[in-house]
């Protein structure tokens, strides 16, 4: 039996078709994948991302570990509420996850990491805490249990304030990766779609009525497939499929997370990113000839082949993209075929980010 | 779910008509539109292609996944719907307006056998 966030109730209630992800009950679209993406490209559209987990973070030594744990460098990160992506990798430089830690002081931090992780990831965290004084707590379940909703595009801010006009002074004045506490719920200008918007947390229990609010403002309920498709248009990676424990963060185009500044930081996997060479890299396909990419299909180029990662249809193209693993030295710009079954494709090699803040990047 | 008590339709859902002239008119129900979602892309069988019953031979793709749709009879494959190409969404509207192809059958008497092998409505909602 799949879990249930807090808004189950307001899924049922919108409408939504529910599909089984990551153990959790969740809704894939409420009508239309294709509106609910236009929505947050144009408007405002808002996502259940409860299933997510969110773990706080407390102690003496709480910054150190993070910067044992993480490729990325939480010590670059003063002002209070400010976020940081990074990947947090296994000693062969493979990514066991990629998450967001907000800082919040020194000896305290909230760190979000995906849904169908969360085990595993509290798991590795925990055996690395030997030696640290520091505590870990998972807010997903039990009485102090998160919910978490986005709201995205380019009107969510200003109809979340609609919502919450008591919000706006704490919160108006956010800079990109930033957040604020507002009333015990934590508003961050965070997103995984490309365009505007805040990353709310708020306790389990107010979630449906602040899901309500937000409907009354005018946003709209947007489900895991326009999710999918505007993170792929973003050139957003997707753990699982973009990248996984056999993938390191070069290979995932995502050199610019890992943090080598501080040559006496010791982060787990560092030794294997400095030895480890990449076996290819990470480009984005737009698809010329008529057909959708999906996961897994082989990209053949002068250099030997490749393979899509994530592919779809993009609403805001109306054109198939993919995110693709290639050879090194495919530059964007090359034309390339990808097998789709019996059939050879042409595709040109683009830069992995298709569309940010509504705006076509091609 | 909509399924009009005057088509024939395969469990793998896929809707026949057997028109005046003889040829069976094929689509796809829809139970399957409403489960593909958002259609993106078809890709039809070339006029003069010949295809037996159960044969692979055309692909409906929607944003979420890729589906083989199967001929349900055998025979020669007449037309094609360019208009559903060029409009796949037309599909999600009214997956019984927008056909995908037309068969010629080989021989009526095996058209006819192949087309009562077939769901009649009832029995193909009953499945849903």
């Amino acid at each position: 039996m799949p879990q249930r966030t807090p808004l189950y109730p307001s899924h049922l209630a919108a409408g939504a078709k529910m599909v089984d992800f990551a153990g959790w009950d969740m809704p894939i679209h409420y009508g239309s994948q294709i509106e609910e993406h236009h929505a947050v490209r144009r408007d405002a559209g808002m996502f259940d991302v409860s299933h997510m987990c969110a773990l706080d973070l407390v102690g003496a030594d709480a910054t150190r570990w993070l910067r044992r744990l993480l490729a990325n460098d939480v010590a670059k990160l003063a002002v209070p509420g400010k976020a940081l992506y990074s990947c947090m990798l296994n000693e062969s430089g493979g990514v066991i996850d990629d998450l967001i830690v907000y800082f919040f002081t020194p000896e305290n931090y909230r760190i979000v990491v995906n849904a169908g992780t969360a085990e595993k990831d509290i798991a590795w965290m925990r055996a690395q805490l030997a030696g640290f004084t520091a505590e870990l707590t998972q807010r997903r379940e039990g009485p102090d249990a998160l919910a978490m909703i986005a709201v995205q595009g380019p009107n969510a801010r200003e109809k979340f304030w609609t919502a919450f006009p008591a919000a706006r002074a704490a919160t108006q004045a956010l800079g990109v990766f930033q957040a604020a506490e507002w009333e015990g719920w934590l508003v961050a200008r965070t997103g995984y779609t490309g365009e505007d918007g805040f990353e709310i947390a708020l306790p389990a229990a107010a979630a449906g009525t602040a899901w309500q609010k937000l409907l009354d403002a005018g946003i709209r309920p947007c489900g895991l497939g326009a999710r999918d498709t505007l993170r792929l248009e973003a050139g957003m990676n997707l753990y699982g499929q973009d990248m996984d424990e056999e993938i390191t963060p070069y290979e995932a185009g995502l050199r610019w997370t890992v943090d080598m500044k501080d040559a006496a930081r010791d982060f787990i996997g560092k030794s294997a990113l400095v030895t480890r060479q990449p076996r290819n890299q990470f480009q984005g396909l737009l698809l010329l000839d008529r057909g959708v990419l999906r996961a897994h299909q082989k990209v053949i180029t002068p250099l030997g082949t490749g393979e899509t990662t994530s592919g779809s249809f993009s609403p805001s193209l109306n054109q198939s993209i993919a995110l693709a693993r290639l050879p090194e030295g495919i530059a964007p710009g090359s034309e390339v075929d990808v097998e789709i079954r019996d059939k050879r494709l042409k595709a040109r090699v683009v830069k992995p980010s298709f569309v940010r803040n509504g705006t076509p990047l091609l | 779910m909509n399924t009009p008590a005057n088509l024939k339709y395969a469990a793998s859902h896929e809707w026949a008509r057997l028109e005046a002239d003889g040829t069976v008119t094929i689509g796809i129900t829809d139970h399957a539109q409403e489960a593909l979602g958002d259609i993106v892309f078809l890709e039809l069988p070339a006029v003069g292609r010949v295809v037996k019953a159960g044969e692979e031979c055309a692909v409906v793709e929607s944003v979420k996944a890729a589906s083989d749709i199967y001929s349900p009879v055998s025979g020669e494959v007449v037309e094609a719907n360019q208009a559903a190409v060029d409009a796949p969404e037309s599909v999600n509207a009214d997956a019984y307006a927008a056909w995908l192809f037309r068969i010629k059958p080989a021989a009526a008497d095996q058209c006819a056998t192949e087309l009562g092998g077939l769901l009649g409505a009832d029995a193909y909602a009953a499945t849903l």
